[in-house]
């Protein structure tokens, strides 16, 4: 069915500049799993860093030209279940497109989320020998709910999980605390520094503690958040977007 | 100081600071696997959700149905438009009634009115017969947590301030020893105080009656004792019906310390024959806070603390950091209403991680809020900041694809040109303790142009 959709890859701003690979391998992913997906040139950022720092109302033109870019196709998908969240929850209404703004709503997903709902895939077949630690970012998880989160009275779930258990040699790695936020928080990573810091070599240290070797995750910005402070303190541990790690198993 | 300045000095101290994540860690585990002992905690949650939402849209109503049932059982009632107007309705109680010193159990509001710091100078002395604000009191400090007032203490500490005040052996940090030396102490208060004060966790409409949550049975053994029974109860701490503790009580010792419940929870009535109790109901911002949408549902707070132990913020900066009556996720929603100038750096005190919102046992969207207030601080400030600029100079460039291309090519190649020492100087504050992500050969569109169009 979705291989006559159209579908739009929509990728955070700074993915663009500093993770390339990200981004290829989102697109090959979705391609080998059938997919017609096409990047328009045209897009920027979604906002998020300028609504997040208290200045929404100055996004206007920003979220106006993404829903331009992006309004005519089928379905949108992102690898950052942050910048999706952005988009459903803190756009400013654009007068004169309520109704493409509305309908983008349901047409956006984040790409662990468009996997699992909409295509449907699978536990996915092939091999990955590694002890693999998840880093679930809190708007992936308790904004577009992409996994149990521990404070609820819910069953347990997490579609990226869902997704890499098949795997054949993969270990997921249970972390002490399984969902403490990174410490990123956008411009808090520079206005909060100390705690931004603490709060990165907490969970680095977390996943060290139980021997990760590939830190994956579904937001780049956490990772290079606990990338920047692990490449300083030269612990060794590999960072890969689970774009990346599916890209590479499937044939 | 701010936030960031005051939460940079508590992890200074990296062996204390670590000690206090991990003390509020435990108790918001114990919380979480209480809760989950319970199968029907989400239901629980709405339930009480709604009920708030209710008193919320209803709250005239219900406070007039309170003090009509209150005057009936005998209670007297006094209205409180401000901590003003509450210390001084509390002062004239204890003048009337002769007394110099008074007991008082666990009460945020007091805290909020600086009750303590006005009856004092008036000539009269107060004992906090909570242990932990016993044990605050006695530092002249306020309590840094809103359950657990002197979380941030250690028992050798608590040994130290005992010894100083209360002749304990010094060096003597046994629990039992000190609390039964502080049991001694607050005995003789008890028996001595005419009047005693407590706080209010329920006022329910259709009784009249109100009820106090303790652990320590501190706020009954100070009521017993005295002849006048003075509480203070902030207007929103009512429920409409006395069957609804049944929803509140079973989330609220739960969702506070992952006890099933507390082990004091006791109704007020009616006084007891030849004794009296009188009720100050305080506005003090809350109408003001009804009348702001966005923000009007943090009034459903029962003050458990559960925010403060999930928050990874709280945890790993303190209670102090924050320098408001209620610290943590749920105070910096409450007190830019109070004081936007003063408190303009809490909302920003928080990733928007949502663990606030999800721990909540009445569901109050906190950092949805934390979000909004954002938005508002930024409207107030005035003065155009380099934050603000830089954020319409972002604007323009995201709307422009053509901007933001140049910008993001300048960008990478600045990365690449600039020497080390300016690229991880103390003026790009990610590089400090971060290394920044190496610079690829070319973007995505870059690629993409390349192998795709």
């Amino acid at each position: 069915m979705h291989q006559n959709k159209n579908i739009a890859l929509f990728l955070p701003c700074y993915v663009d500049q500093f993770y390339p690979n990200v981004g290829i391998a989102t697109i090959q992913l979705l391609e080998k799993l059938g997919c017609k997906v096409s990047f328009p040139m045209d897009q920027t950022c979604c906002g998020q860093p300028m609504a997040n720092a208290g200045y929404e109302r100055d996004t206007v033109g920003t979220a106006k030209h993404f829903i331009k870019t992006f309004k005519d196709f089928d379905y949108i998908v992102a690898p950052s279940g942050s910048c999706v969240l952005h988009v459903k929850e803190h756009s400013p209404s654009i007068q004169g497109f309520e109704t493409e703004q509305a309908a983008m709503h349901h047409k956006i997903f984040e790409l662990t989320e468009f996997l699992v709902d909409v295509l449907r895939v699978g536990p996915i077949k092939g091999s990955y020998p590694h002890k693999v630690g998840f880093h679930s970012s809190c708007h992936g998880q308790r904004g577009l709910r992409l996994s149990a989160s521990s404070e609820l009275n819910e069953p347990p779930f997490n579609k990226a999980k869902q997704l890499l258990e098949g795997l054949e040699g993969l270990e997921w790695v249970e972390l002490d605390r399984k969902d403490e936020c990174c410490g990123f928080g956008g411009t808090f990573a520079v206005t909060e520094e100390a705690l931004s810091i603490q709060m990165g070599k907490d969970r680095l240290a977390d996943h060290q503690k139980n021997n990760v070797e590939i830190l994956a995750g579904g937001d780049m910005s956490c990772l290079m958040h606990m990338q920047g402070i692990s490449s300083r303190n030269n612990n060794g541990v590999k960072f890969k977007h689970i774009a990346e790690i599916l890209n590479e198993v499937i044939r | 100081m701010n936030h960031p300045e005051k939460a940079a000095v508590f992890l200074e101290d990296k062996e204390n600071a670590k000690w206090h994540d991990e003390t509020l860690w435990f108790v918001r585990d114990k919380r979480d696997v209480v809760s989950k002992s319970i199968p029907e905690w989400e239901e629980l949650r709405e339930t009480a959700s709604q009920i708030k939402d209710n008193v919320l849209s209803n709250l005239d109503e219900y406070l007039v149905e309170f003090e009509r049932n209150a005057l009936a059982n005998g209670i007297k009632v006094h209205w409180a438009k401000d901590a003003e107007e509450h210390n001084k309705i509390v002062l004239n109680i204890l003048q009337q009634n002769d007394c110099k010193a008074i007991v008082k159990s666990k009460s945020i509001l007091t805290e909020e009115c600086h009750l303590n710091q006005y009856l004092e100078k008036n000539g009269v002395d107060v004992v906090d017969t909570d242990l932990g604000e016993r044990i605050v009191q006695f530092l002249n400090q306020p309590p840094s947590h809103i359950v657990l007032p002197a979380i941030h203490l250690k028992k050798a500490q608590v040994s130290d301030i005992f010894h100083d005040k209360l002749n304990t052996e010094k060096g003597n940090h046994d629990p039992s020893y000190l609390t039964n030396a502080a049991r001694l102490h607050l005995r003789e208060k008890f028996l001595a105080a005419k009047v005693a004060l407590t706080g209010v966790n329920f006022g329910v409409a259709e009784t009249g009656e109100f009820v106090v949550c303790t652990n320590e049975g501190n706020a009954d053994m100070g009521v017993h004792l005295a002849d006048v029974h003075v509480a203070c109860m902030g207007i929103e701490k009512i429920i409409p019906k006395r069957e609804h503790l049944g929803v509140f009580l079973r989330l609220l010792a739960r969702s506070a310390t992952g006890q099933s419940v507390t082990n004091y929870n006791s109704h007020f009535r009616s006084p007891a024959k030849g004794k009296e109790i009188h009720i100050v109901l305080l506005d003090n911002g809350r109408t003001e806070q009804l009348g702001r949408e966005k923000f009007k549902n943090s009034l459903k707070c029962i003050r458990c603390g559960a925010c403060m132990n999930t928050c990874p913020i709280y945890r790993r900066s303190g209670g102090y950091s924050y320098g408001s009556v209620v610290p943590g996720p749920i105070g910096s929603i409450l007190s830019p209403g109070i004081d936007l100038k003063k408190h303009s750096s809490l909302p920003f005190a928080s990733t928007l991680c949502g663990s606030c919102s999800d721990v909540c046992p009445v569901k109050i969207n906190i950092h949805e809020q934390l979000y909004e207030w954002r938005q508002e601080i930024t409207k107030a400030q005035t003065s155009i900041n380099a934050k603000s600029l830089a954020m319409k100079f972002a604007n323009g460039i995201f709307s422009v694809p053509f901007a933001y291309k140049l910008g993001g090519s300048m960008m990478r190649g600045a990365l690449k040109l600039l020497p080390h020492s300016i690229t991880y100087s103390n003026l790009n504050t990610w590089g400090k303790e971060r290394d920044l992500p190496e610079v690829p050969k070319e973007s995505f569109k870059d690629w993409y142009k390349k192998n795709k169009l």
